[in-house]
């Protein structure tokens, strides 16, 4: 089931609004929503589960306006943050709570139906089990179950690993894109982790203000962001601001050679990653700097650098063997960078 | 699906997890019209009955010695017992919230035990110790005291019904301040009552007023207990609960409602405070108050 | 006594007077009741058991005070869920108000009650209007036990109103369920414990209820004279043995009552998880 957001806004007193967003899923995708807190992540999932109602905009579930459909018709499996296991029900009740609120089917059907769902979340042998005798990472997977049992049109996750150890959740994302991949759910999950988001899904859509900033494959977000928000929200960048006199970006007044990625040309903000770059000695460079910090990291060294005048801070990833001592005079040479105008 | 509703639907439901408005005002104005009928047009029949005759006559009421009697020796008895069973359960909570010994569930249920005895048993239990055939009456009445059907009587019936009520306050407010202050004390060299004045108290003073001002209102209130013991002596042994009995049994209202009025001031009183203190000192209060 | 010992002083002082006031003024008494009650051994209680008056009192008081308590019940449920989930003006007030059968003294409760559903009240005479009589009639007592009962049912519901997860609602929903079912099949087997333990609270408490009864009972022999009323009249005969033999058959119930509590609380913990 493909789904299309159109023009959807939602006023909050507090954080969370949507302001005018668009957004189109196909069938059978699994797409992330990332975005920091307060950008209105959470508050699209619950929109399309039909939680939380647009005060304009509209909903499509493939060509059926869905935007006025109550949470019940709306057919959809949501997996919530903290799981919302029913405690005083069993395992199996829980999965089969779905199915017997909608009359599907006799109680030997359910129960072959929940037999089927146990085994695809491998917990078998937990039927009996009340949710406060499993592990996070095993309610986690109840509640997946929970969700899938009544053929969702679409699978909505909020924040699904939020609420567990690091090592639990690296195993279970990765049995979760396997999962999609056998089930081909259209799914949407909502996380604050772009590592998460690029891992596992096929798209990521950036949440910010309560709108989307770009959608996109992990490459195309990361090697070929849309806005400056992107750039730097997604992996490190430092920003300087520049001039610009028709050809080269210019820093304080010196104009310096590099790679320019993106549209724009003209005076804004020149953003860089810190592997972009390179430290020479100081008398051959346009721009120079002073080391204000140097750290080891498990990889290398992380510098950073205050070119100029001004409080501007850089970056830099360095190989552990260079030598490079704080409070030196440096050279930066920029390999490629992209530049954005300032908004406003 | 076969409700599927196509297009936009009027007034969409605001959240899944809540009742229609509709059905949201209806369970209000249950809700509302049943608190209205049980619990605030008594109180208002109160005061409408006290003042029926105007408010010079509703104060003449005070003026008969009678009256005044029962006021005095309500105030008397708790002047007696309110202190005793806020030592007692200041000494117990300490006992009990402070420190780890053997037997301490049971003696939290026996402080509590007389919550679950019926007033009338609270009464009835003093007239088997010091009726006339009672246990110790006879020797008693040898000796010329007495107890029953007189103040000690009272004031013993009194304490019985309200013992528990500072010491229930005050237990759970302690265990969950726990000792770490104390014994910071401690090791700065303070000593034994200098700590639970200085240290102590100031940390569970909102739990303690609250449960004083239960345990004074509960003890103004008392009437099956005081009622069995007290002998009905008008204008001796009649407190105020009693007394508002015998002037209604009297048919005479205004006097009647007038006393009660009082009584239903302290009441008001107890549960403003309780809602004040509630609002400034958290929750802390609130959980712990377990009524 | 102590489990371990103790840098805080005072556990002597404290433990020691504890126990001493306990035994004076709870204990001591309570054990002359024990006394009184050996000297009438099981055939004494059974056998004013089995008095006619004192059979339909302990049937009065025990039958309307069950009925009362299923009445709070329903309504504790109502108002906490009211009182938590909805806001409207004045809510603050009416929470506190609650408490109010709890503070009022009973006997001003009672003739407050008594004035206001007798036949020339203001609600009994509604009701006068179509033949039912409310005060001096066993509904009169139900409406005084309905009275008392009240803040116990709605005490224990409310907190696990306000602790309710919302996330569990909304689940419950995103699964299909309708309103009703939610409520039924998710909300109120959360609840349960907690309306059972309301329930017997407000039981135990009509129950053993004096005050607030008699005004508006009419205290007729088998028809509306409560247990605790008997005690009352026995003792006025100066028949202790009798008010002795009624006192703990309705102390044995409340015991056992409250022993229900603590089983109940301890198997929702049980199943729960300490909720």
């Amino acid at each position: 089931m493909d789904i299309r957001i159109v023009g959807v806004s939602k006023a909050f007193g507090r954080t969370g609004a949507l302001r005018g967003l668009d957004l189109e899923i196909s069938a059978g995708e699994l797409i992330a929503l990332l975005g920091p807190s307060g950008s209105g992540k959470t508050t699209l999932l619950r929109v399309i589960a039909g939680l939380e109602f647009p005060d304009t905009g509209q909903v499509y579930f493939g060509n059926e306006d869905a935007t006025g459909l109550a949470v019940q018709e709306r057919q959809i499996g949501f997996v919530f943050q903290h799981y919302a296991l029913f405690k005083h029900m069993t395992v199996f009740d829980n999965i089969a709570y779905g199915l017997r609120v909608r009359r599907r089917g006799t109680a030997t059907e359910i129960a072959a139906r929940v037999g089927e769902l146990l085994e695809l979340v491998q917990l078998t042998d937990f039927a009996a089990r009340h949710p406060r005798q499993l592990s996070g990472g095993q309610r986690q997977r109840v509640a997946l179950a929970r969700a899938l049992a009544v053929d969702p049109r679409v699978l909505l996750l909020d924040e699904p690993f939020g609420a567990l150890d690091a090592k639990i959740r690296r195993d279970l994302r990765r049995w979760l894109r396997e999962l999609h991949d056998r089930t081909g759910h259209t799914t949407v999950f909502v996380t604050h982790d772009q590592e998460e988001a690029i891992e596992l899904a096929d798209r990521v859509a950036i949440l910010n203000g309560g709108r989307i900033e770009q959608v996109g494959t992990a490459d195309d977000i990361y090697d070929r962001p849309a806005t400056a928000f992107v750039m730097s929200f997604v992996g490190d960048t430092s920003a300087i601001p520049v001039g610009f006199d028709g050809h080269r970006p210019s820093f304080e007044g010196r104009a310096f050679d590099t790679c320019l990625l993106g549209p724009h040309r003209g005076p804004g903000l020149f953003y860089v990653r810190p592997r972009d770059v390179e430290v020479t000695a100081p008398e051959a460079a346009a721009i120079t700097g002073k080391v204000r910090t140097v750290h080891r990291t498990a990889t290398g060294l992380r510098t950073q650098i205050s070119p100029g005048t001004t409080d501007t801070l850089i970056e830099i990833e360095l190989d552990s063997s260079a030598k490079v001592k704080a409070g030196s005079q440096v050279g930066l040479r920029f390999l490629r960078g992209r530049l954005f105008g300032v908004r406003g | 699906m076969s409700k599927r509703l196509v297009s936009k639907r009027p007034v969409p439901p605001p959240t899944a997890a809540t009742e229609r408005p509709v059905t949201r005002l209806c369970l209000t104005a249950v809700a509302l019209a049943f608190l209205a009928l049980f619990l605030v047009l008594p109180v208002i029949v109160v005061f409408s009955e006290a003042l029926a005759k105007g408010v010079t006559v509703y104060l003449e009421t005070f003026d008969d010695p009678d009256a005044r009697a029962a006021i005095e020796l309500t105030l008397l008895v708790v002047a007696i017992a309110v202190p005793l069973n806020l030592v007692f359960g200041v000494a117990a909570s300490w006992a009990i919230a402070k420190f780890e010994f053997r037997g301490k569930s049971l003696l939290i249920t026996l402080i509590d035990l007389p919550f679950s005895v019926s007033p009338v048993v609270s009464g009835l239990i003093y007239v088997l110790l010091f009726g006339s055939q009672g246990l110790f009456g006879p020797w008693l009445e040898a000796h010329d005291i007495k107890i029953l059907f007189a103040l000690p009587g009272i004031v013993l019936a009194t304490m019985f019904v309200t013992f528990p009520f500072v010491a229930r306050e005050l237990i759970p407010l302690m265990q969950e301040q726990g000792s770490l202050d104390e014994e910071a004390a401690l090791t700065l060299g303070a000593r034994g009552f200098r700590i639970f004045f200085t240290i102590t108290l100031p940390n569970v003073a909102w739990g303690l007023l609250y449960g004083v001002l239960l345990c004074t209102a509960r003890a103004m209130g008392e009437f099956g207990a005081v009622s069995v013991v007290s002998g009905h002596i008008r204008g001796v042994t009649d407190t105020m609960p009693l007394h508002v009995e015998i002037l209604y049994n009297e048919y005479n209202f205004v006097a009647a409602f007038a006393m009660a009025s009082l009584l239903t001031l302290m009441a008001v009183v107890t549960l403003a405070a309780k809602t004040v203190l509630e609002m400034h000192y958290g929750d802390a209060l609130a959980r712990t108050t377990r009524i | 006594m102590l489990k371990e010992p103790s840098a805080i002083p005072g556990f002597g002082l404290a433990f020691g007077y504890t126990l001493f006031y306990l035994g004076l003024i709870v204990l001591l008494p309570l054990s002359a009741l024990v006394l009184e009650a050996a000297g009438l051994g099981l055939d004494g209680i059974l056998r004013i058991a089995s008095e006619p008056r004192v059979y339909a009192a302990l049937r009065i008081s025990f039958g309307l005070a069950f009925a009362a308590a299923i009445i709070d019940s329903v309504f504790g449920l109502l108002i906490a869920w009211v009182l938590v989930r909805y806001s409207f003006p004045g809510r603050k007030v009416i929470d506190a108000a609650v408490d109010l059968p709890f503070a009022l003294p009973t006997a001003v409760a009672g003739i407050a009650l008594a004035t206001l559903y007798a036949p020339t009240g203001w609600l009994g005479g509604l009701f006068a209007a179509y033949g039912i009589k409310i005060a001096f009639t066993p509904l009169g007592i139900l409406i005084a036990l309905i009275f008392v009962g009240l803040p116990f049912t709605v005490r224990t519901v409310q907190p696990l109103v306000a602790e309710v997860d919302r996330e569990v609602e909304e689940a419950s929903a995103t699964l299909g369920a309708s309103r009703r079912q939610t409520l039924l099949r998710v909300i109120l087997p959360i609840f349960a414990p907690a309306i059972l333990t309301g329930f017997a609270l407000a039981f135990a408490r009509a129950v053993s209820e004096y005050g607030s009864v008699i005004f508006i009972a009419g205290n007729l022999p088998f028809v509306s004279e409560i247990a605790p009323q008997l005690i009352v009249i026995k003792l006025e005969e100066f028949d202790y043995r009798g008010a002795t033999g009624i006192a703990l058959i309705m102390l044995t119930l409340s015991f056992a009552i409250l022993l229900a509590i603590n089983l109940i609380q301890a198997w929702s913990r049980r199943r729960l998880g300490g909720v």
